[in-house]
C-alpha cells in the first residue's frame, strides 16, 4: 500500500526480520500482493502471536474470540459495506447487550477484561444512554451552531424538575378550587387516594422537553445576542441559579414548596405504558414487576433509553442537514456572511438553543423517572463540563462522535475509574485497602481515582483543545474548519471584527 | 436604594457594621476581579482559572500559618507578621509563576485558535487546579486557628448591644489590598512595562512593531494578575480563616461579575465593581428588613452579571482596555 512506502519503524524491521530469515524480497513481494490480503493478513498474524504468548497465562476466552473476529471482519470489509455493518453491529450489541451479560451473577459479565475488570452493568449501560442523549443535545448548540454553553445543566434540571411534578405525589399538597389536586392521566403505580398529579411518562417527556425549549428560548432571548464568551458566562450564570432556586425551593426559603428543597422529590412514578396499553398490545404496564420488584426495570429502562436515544440521534441528523441545521453551520462558521446571506441570526441561534434544550428536557426527564426522584444536589456545575467534555472529547458537530464520547466517559464516571484504581491498587502498586481513607485521593499507597474524576475531564478537555481540537471522530467540516482556520474571531485581533 | 434605606433607619448599627465588612470583602473581590480585568484586558480571554490560582494563594498560606510555623489562636504579633509576610511574598510570586506558566502551556499556542477554544481550555485548567488542591489539601474545609487575626475592636459607633464596631482584621485587608492597588496603578501608568502592557492591548500588531515584545508582555500580565490572586488568597484565608478546594470557582466567578459590572478591561471599574458586589453580598446576608439572605447570594450576583451584560455590556464605567489606567 501506497500510505506505507516510507514505512512505520515496526512495518520496516518486520520485513528486515523476514530477509534476515532468508526470504528474499520479502518487502517488495509482500506489496505485490492485492490490497485486501495487505490489510487482512496483518491483523491475523498479530493476533495469532498475542494469543501463543498470552497462552501459559491464559486461555483465550470463547467470547472474547467470538469479538475479536467480529471486530476484525468490520475491519477488513469493504468500506461501503462497513458504513452499514459498523452501525448495525453496534446496534445489534446495544439491543442484546443485557442477555449477554449474565444478570442473575453481577459479579461476572461475559469475560473478564484486564485493567477494567468488568463490562459495565446495564445500569451504568442506562444512564450512559441518558448522557449520549444529553450530549447529542448540547451538540445542537455547542458543536452545530458553535455557541457555547455552560449551564447546560439548567436544562436537565427543568426536565427533571418537570417529570417530577407531573409524575409524583408532590403536587398533593396544593390544592385547587378548595381540594388536593389529584389528577390521574395514565399514571403508572400509583395506589388509591395518593394524590398529587401523575401523567404517563411518555407524555411527561413531551411535556418535559417543550417546557425545557421554552426555558432555552426565555434564556436564549435576551442572551444569544451577545458575544460568544459573554453567552457562555451568561449561560453559566443561569446553570447556577437555577441550580440554587433547586436547592432554595422549599417552604421555608421560597415561601412555595415548588422543588421540595434540599430533599428533591421523591418518589417519581416508575416508568411503564399503563393498563390499557399492556392489556392491547402487549406492552409492559409497568417497569416493575408485579410485586414492585426492580427485576427486569432496569432492561427495560435501558431498551427504552435506546430508543430515546436513537430518536434524538435521528432529529439531530434530520436537523442538522435540514435548512435550519445549514443555517447553524453558517452562523458557526462565519456570522457576518450568514447574516449577509440573509439568515436571521437571532432566530436561528434560538431555535438552537430551543432544540438543544428539548432533549436536554427528554433526558432530565427520562433521568429523573430512572432514579425515582430529582435531588438538587445532582445539578451542579460539574455536569455541564462532564456533557461539555463528551461533545469535546467525541468531536464536536460529529453526532457519532459525541456519542462515543459520552458513553466513554460516562462509563468511566460509573465503574470505569474505580475498577482502573482498583486494578492499580491490586496489581501495579499493592496496598492495603484496611488503611485507606476513602476520602482522599492518596492515602495508604492506595489510589483512589473517582476522585479527582473533574480533573481528569479537565485534562481531557486541555489536552484536547490542544492536541486535537476537532475532537477523536471528527466531523470532516468541521475539522477543516480546524486545520484551515475559518476563525470567524482570532483571538489576536478580535478588535477590527465586527460586532454582529 | 428605598430598600437600603428602610434598613438603615431600622437598624442603623447592623447598616454601619455590614458596610464595614462588605467593604472588607469587596476590596478582595476587587483584587480578584483586577487579574481577570488586565488578562481580559490584554487578551479578550476570560481567565475560568483565575479564581482557582487565588484558591491555591489561599491554600499556601494556609500551609504556612499550619504547618510551617503552627500559629495558635490570637498569635502575638511579633510571632504573625514574619507569616504574613513570608506568606503574601511566596503566595504572590507563587501564584504569579503559576499563572504565567498556565499561560505559556495552556493558552499561548491557541492564540490563533477561534475564540472559544481558549475559553473552554480555561475551563479544563480550573478543574485541574481544584483537583490539584484536593489531593493536596482533602475535601474539607482547611481552617485556620481562630482569631488568627486580632478581631479586637479599633472603634466603636454607638453604645452596645446597638454598636457597630470597626475591627482591627478588617483594618489589615484594607492595608494589604490599597498598597497593592497603588503599587498596580504605579506599575501599568508609569513604568515602561505598564506602557508596553497598554499598547499590547491596545493593539498588539502595532506593539509588536514599535518593538515591544508581545508574547513577553503577555506573559507579564498574567504573571501581575495572578500575583494580585496570590495576595487576595492570602487576605481572604487570613480573614476568614477557612479556605477549601472549590472556593476558587465560585468566589472567581462573583469577582468577574464584579469585574464585567465595572466594565471589563477597566481597572478603576473593577475595583469599583469589587466594592459595590462586596457590599451588595454583605447587605443580602445580613440585614434584617426583606434580604433575600445568604441561600441567594449566587442567584443575586448572577442575576446582575446577566442583567449587565445584557442591558449595559459596557459596564458601569464603561469597557475598555488598561489604556485608561
Amino acid at each position: 500500500m501506497s500510505r506505507h512506502r516510507g514505512g512505520g519503524l515496526l512495518y520496516r524491521s518486520v520485513f528486515r526480520l523476514f530477509e534476515g530469515i532468508g526470504v528474499k524480497d520479502a518487502r517488495k513481494r509482500w506489496e505485490r500482493k492485492s490490497p485486501f490480503l495487505q490489510r487482512a493478513v496483518p491483523p491475523l498474524v498479530i493476533a495469532a502471536l498475542v494469543i501463543l504468548v498470552m497462552l501459559p497465562f491464559r486461555a483465550p476466552d470463547p467470547a472474547a474470540l467470538v469479538l475479536l473476529a467480529i471486530v476484525y471482519a468490520l475491519y477488513v470489509m469493504p468500506r461501503g459495506w462497513r458504513r452499514w455493518a459498523l452501525p448495525a453491529t453496534i446496534l445489534f450489541f446495544a439491543i442484546a447487550y443485557p442477555f449477554l451479560i449474565q444478570q442473575t451473577n453481577y459479579q461476572r459479565f461475559l469475560f473478564e477484561v484486564p485493567i477494567f475488570n468488568s463490562f459495565p452493568s446495564i445500569d451504568t449501560m442506562a444512564v450512559m444512554a441518558i448522557f449520549a442523549m444529553m450530549a447529542v443535545g448540547l451538540n445542537m448548540v455547542v458543536g452545530y451552531a458553535g455557541l457555547l454553553d455552560l449551564g447546560y445543566v439548567a436544562f436537565y434540571a427543568l426536565g427533571a424538575y418537570t417529570a417530577a411534578w407531573l409524575a409524583s405525589p408532590h403536587a398533593s399538597q396544593f390544592t385547587l378550587g378548595g381540594k388536593p389536586i389529584d389528577v390521574n392521566i395514565g399514571g403508572v403505580g400509583v395506589t388509591e387516594g395518593l394524590g398529587g398529579i401523575h401523567i404517563s411518562i411518555w407524555i411527561v417527556l413531551l411535556a418535559a422537553a417543550i417546557v425545557t425549549a421554552v426555558g432555552g428560548i426565555l434564556i436564549g432571548l435576551p442572551t444569544l445576542r451577545l458575544r460568544g464568551d459573554y453567552l457562555a458566562i451568561v449561560t453559566l450564570g443561569f446553570g447556577e441559579i437555577i441550580a440554587e432556586v433547586a436547592k432554595n425551593g422549599d417552604k421555608e426559603t421560597l415561601g412555595i414548596n415548588l422543588t421540595g428543597g434540599p430533599p428533591g422529590i421523591n418518589p417519581i412514578d416508575p416508568p411503564g405504558f399503563g393498563v390499557w396499553l399492556a392489556d392491547h398490545l402487549g406492552l409492559p404496564a409497568n417497569y416493575l414487576d408485579k410485586y414492585g420488584q426492580y427485576v427486569n426495570f432496569v432492561s427495560l429502562f435501558y431498551w427504552s433509553a435506546i430508543v430515546l436515544l436513537l430518536i434524538t440521534i435521528f432529529c439531530s441528523i434530520r436537523m442538522r442537514d435540514s435548512r435550519l441545521g445549514r443555517a447553524w453551520i453558517a452562523i458557526r462558521e462565519d456570522e457576518v456572511a450568514a447574516a449577509a446571506m440573509g439568515i436571521p441570526l437571532m432566530r436561528t441561534k434560538t431555535w438552537a438553543y430551543a432544540s438543544g434544550a428539548f432533549f436536554g428536557g427528554v433526558a432530565g426527564a427520562w433521568f429523573g423517572s430512572f432514579k425515582q426522584g430529582v435531588f438538587p444536589d445532582d445539578f451542579y456545575f460539574g455536569i455541564s463540563i462532564f456533557i461539555l467534555s463528551m461533545v469535546i472529547l467525541g468531536g464536536m458537530g460529529n453526532v457519532w462522535g459525541v456519542v462515543a464520547g459520552a458513553a466513554l466517559l460516562t462509563y468511566l464516571n460509573q465503574e470505569g475509574l474505580a475498577s482502573m484504581s482498583a486494578w492499580f491498587n491490586d496489581k501495579v502498586l499493592p496496598c492495603d485497602p484496611n488503611v485507606q481513607d476513602p476520602a482522599k485521593v492518596i492515602s495508604g499507597g492506595c489510589v483512589n481515582a473517582p476522585l479527582v474524576a473533574t480533573g481528569i475531564y479537565g485534562t481531557i478537555i486541555v489536552l484536547v483543545m490542544l492536541f486535537r481540537p476537532e475532537g477523536l471522530i471528527p466531523e470532516r467540516r468541521r475539522q477543516l474548519e480546524f486545520e484551515t482556520g475559518v476563525h470567524d474571531e482570532p483571538l489576536m485581533d478580535v478588535r477590527h471584527a465586527p460586532e454582529e | 436604594m428605598v430598600w437600603l434605606a428602610v434598613n438603615l433607619f431600622k437598624d442603623w448599627s447592623t447598616f454601619l457594621q455590614l458596610s464595614f465588612s462588605g467593604l472588607t470583602r469587596g476590596s478582595m473581590y476587587a483584587l480578584v476581579a483586577l487579574g481577570y480585568t488586565l488578562v481580559y484586558g490584554i487578551l479578550e480571554l476570560i481567565n475560568f482559572a483565575h479564581g482557582d490560582v487565588f484558591m491555591i494563594g489561599g491554600m499556601i498560606t494556609a500551609t504556612f500559618v499550619i504547618q510551617v510555623f503552627d500559629l495558635s489562636s490570637h498569635p502575638s504579633m511579633s510571632s504573625l507578621l514574619p507569616v504574613i509576610l513570608i506568606s503574601l511574598a511566596v503566595a504572590m510570586i507563587g501564584c504569579g509563576l503559576l499563572n504565567a506558566t498556565i499561560e505559556r502551556v495552556a493558552y499561548k499556542p491557541l492564540r490563533s485558535a477561534p475564540r472559544l477554544v481558549p475559553l473552554i481550555t480555561a475551563v479544563g485548567v480550573a478543574f485541574i487546579l481544584e483537583n490539584i488542591a484536593f489531593i493536596w489539601k482533602g475535601p474539607r474545609p482547611v481552617s485556620l486557628p481562630p482569631n488568627t487575626l486580632p478581631t479586637s475592636a479599633i472603634f466603636t459607633l454607638g453604645t452596645c448591644p446597638k454598636c457597630a464596631t470597626y475591627r482591627w482584621d478588617q483594618l489589615f485587608v484594607l492595608l494589604v489590598t490599597v498598597p497593592v492597588l497603588l503599587g498596580l496603578v504605579w506599575l501599568v501608568r508609569y513604568t515602561k512595562r505598564g506602557k508596553a502592557m497598554r499598547a499590547t492591548a491596545q493593539d498588539k500588531d502595532a506593539a509588536a512593531m514599535m518593538g515591544i515584545d508581545v508574547n513577553r508582555t503577555i506573559s507579564f500580565t498574567f504573571l501581575v494578575a495572578g500575583a494580585l490572586a496570590g495576595a487576595a488568597g492570602v487576605i481572604f484565608t487570613l480573614y476568614g480563616t477557612t479556605i477549601q478546594f472549590n472556593t476558587g470557582f465560585t468566589l472567581g466567578l462573583i469577582a468577574f461579575t464584579a469585574a464585567v459590572l465595572g466594565g471589563i478591561g477597566n481597572l478603576p471599574g473593577a475595583v469599583l465593581g469589587g466594592l459595590l458586589i462586596g457590599f451588595i453580598q454583605d447587605y443580602n446576608e445580613g440585614l434584617s428588613w426583606h434580604a433575600p439572605g445568604s441561600a441567594w447570594t449566587n442567584s443575586i450576583v448572577f442575576g446582575i452579571l446577566i442583567l449587565i451584560l445584557v442591558f449595559r455590556p459596557q459596564g458601569l464605567l464603561g469597557e475598555q482596555t488598561p489604556e485608561g489606567g
